[in-house]
């Protein structure tokens, strides 16, 4: 028991130090009047909390997250099922396939980003000639430079990035299925489409099921992707709510109190979504 | 005759797929190739060369400081996470001892609170233990991010273990850390490659963390390109941002192709249990 606990003790004293504290730190932040550069003045609960829901930008940037996690989310899952089932035999061209898919995962978020922000610049990159001459932008307006040009902008960049890694969720979940299901479906007449329907998609379910889960939170906290290509811009037209956290600590109000109440209100609408999705799961796995 | 038909009819599943990884790979192959192209508005103005990666040594305290950085804060990170997940997966996986449940629940729970949330609180803390701006603490940070998934992966690889093997050296007279050290720490060697793979890569890309503890001259290399590219007075220099962004993503992708089996492992593990 002792020896256990020893063990263990390592793992116990970094989840206390880094973990506990600072989670008990911003609770008791988030209830007081504490500026970046005047530190600790005393309790104001719940001022904070009034003042971040009656900001000007909470509602539109709570708004704008959920936009770009559902487009995020529905493109990621679908596109890494189609990438899944286009490598899922085995054959040297489909292993050199996966590998070419993967490789974007192995990239920071951070330098993916800085890579997509020159692709896309109207001096050196090379996708505003191809729009212009595809006549989807007349030259006048840089890519990042309007509210659907950067949301769409970056879900490109998110997607480069990503699909390969829910292609690998999905893979390890279609290798899951027997092989002789198929088989007997096809040897009962069932089309390809019936098939992927009916055999597939409910087979699959767990590991859509976690995939979905794995996006929905990564996308609605997302930040670095934002902060490198468009700064929450054009006209704060592009802010996720982490990227509010952000501002209101170091760039508009400077204040810590107010971006530790938004940083739990942040935490608590993740518990419940997340608490939301698992009950989902359960209900749809109980029929 | 009836393979050339086949072959033909496949045609189109080759083109559409090699298209898909082209257009995968692109943007590394871009990348790569502009950063020592000529460009307008940056080092290298005619002919190909490194005049790119001449700006980015200067930059400031100069590329090497902030690669020094990025090296000690991943060497920090992999160290603490290798050693608290061997150890901690250990103790979950072969001992029961009072909490143990609570607190691998509260370690799988640091996967629910938003990087955001525990860095405005931490940035406050770390001054009161020692640890502002300090390249150890950031380290340390970013391993207890990468707990969850080490613990988890570390607890299941020495589960895997048959007990027998174990009982064998605790017979021959080898103490629990005996038999930990002298022959289990070889049975979980893939899973200690996984883990330190993923602790690494999160270490070394990571932007968000150092972005709010770390700033002067102890910027990793993420962040001091970031903010290379925003200092230049409104005219950036994408030469040298390219020249940064292949500095950045070579180990990353030598890495993944070396050990591109653990790679995979670690999110089949992961996908499998979850």
């Amino acid at each position: 028991m002792f020896q256990g606990w020893a063990y263990a003790s390592p793992t116990a004293a970094l989840v206390l130090v880094f973990f506990v504290v600072p989670i008990v730190l911003v609770i008791v932040m988030s209830g007081s009047d504490w500026m970046l550069l005047g530190g600790n003045k005393g309790t104001n609960f719940p001022e904070n909390y009034t003042a971040v829901l009656e900001h000007r930008s909470f509602w539109p940037a709570v708004g704008f997250t959920v936009k770009y996690t559902v487009i995020a989310t529905v493109l990621l899952i679908g596109l890494g099922l189609g990438l899944a089932m286009v490598v899922q035999e085995s054959s040297r061209w489909r292993a050199f396939l996966r590998t070419a898919f993967l490789l974007p995962t192995a990239l920071g978020l951070a330098s993916a980003s800085l890579l997509f922000y020159a692709l896309y610049s109207p001096q050196v990159g090379p996708v505003s000639p191809l729009l212009e001459r595809l006549g989807l932008s007349d030259g006048d307006v840089t890519i990042l430079g309007t509210p659907d040009g950067a949301l769409w902008a970056t879900v490109v960049l998110i997607v480069w990035r990503y699909a390969g890694f829910y292609m690998l969720l999905l893979l390890v979940g279609l290798q899951g299925i027997p092989g002789d299901v198929y088989e007997a479906a096809r040897i009962d007449g069932a089309k390809t489409w019936q098939i992927f329907t009916r055999i597939t998609l409910p087979l699959l379910r767990p590991s859509l099921a976690l995939s979905t889960i794995m996006c929905v939170t990564g996308s609605l906290l997302a930040f670095d992707q934002f902060y490198i290509l468009t700064k929450g811009g054009p006209d704060g037209s592009t802010m996720t709510l982490v990227q509010l956290v952000y501002n209101l600590a170091f760039e508009s109000k400077r204040d810590l109190g107010m971006a530790a109440a938004l940083s739990v209100i942040v935490l608590l609408a993740l518990v419940v979504v997340n608490i939301f999705q698992l009950r989902a799961m359960r209900a749809t796995d109980q029929d | 005759m009836r393979s050339v038909t086949r072959g033909l009819s496949r045609t189109p599943y080759y083109v559409l797929t090699g298209g898909l990884a082209i257009l995968m790979l692109y943007p590394l192959i871009w990348t790569t190739i502009s950063s020592v192209s000529p460009q307008a508005g940056s080092a290298q103005v005619d002919g190909f060369g490194l005049g790119n990666y001449a700006t980015l040594a200067n930059y400031q305290a100069g590329v090497g400081t902030y690669l020094r950085n990025s090296l000690v804060i991943s060497l920090v990170a992999v160290v603490v996470t290798l050693v608290a997940s061997t150890l901690g997966g250990y103790a979950f996986a072969r001992f029961s001892f009072p909490g143990k449940d609570a607190l691998f629940l509260l370690t799988l729970s640091i996967l629910m609170v938003p990087y955001a949330t525990l860095l405005i609180p931490l940035m406050i803390w770390l001054k009161n233990i020692g640890l502002s701006n300090s390249l150890v603490g950031v380290g340390i940070v970013l391993a207890v991010f990468q707990l969850p998934f080490a613990m988890f992966m570390m607890r299941i690889s020495f589960e895997a273990i048959p007990k027998e093997i174990e009982e064998a050296a605790l017979v021959d007279g080898c103490g629990t850390f005996g038999a930990l050290r002298r022959i289990l720490l070889f049975a979980v060697k893939p899973g200690l490659i996984t883990v330190g793979l993923f602790a690494f890569l999160a270490a070394w890309n990571d932007f968000m963390v150092p972005l709010f503890l770390l700033g002067g001259d102890n910027q990793p290399l993420p962040l001091a390109l970031v903010n290379l590219r925003q200092q230049v007075m409104g005219v950036i220099d994408y030469g040298a941002t390219q020249a940064g962004v292949v500095v950045l993503t070579v180990p990353c992708v030598i890495l993944f192709l070396v050990l591109q089996r653990h790679y995979v492992n670690g999110f089949m593990s992961g996908a499998l249990k979850g």
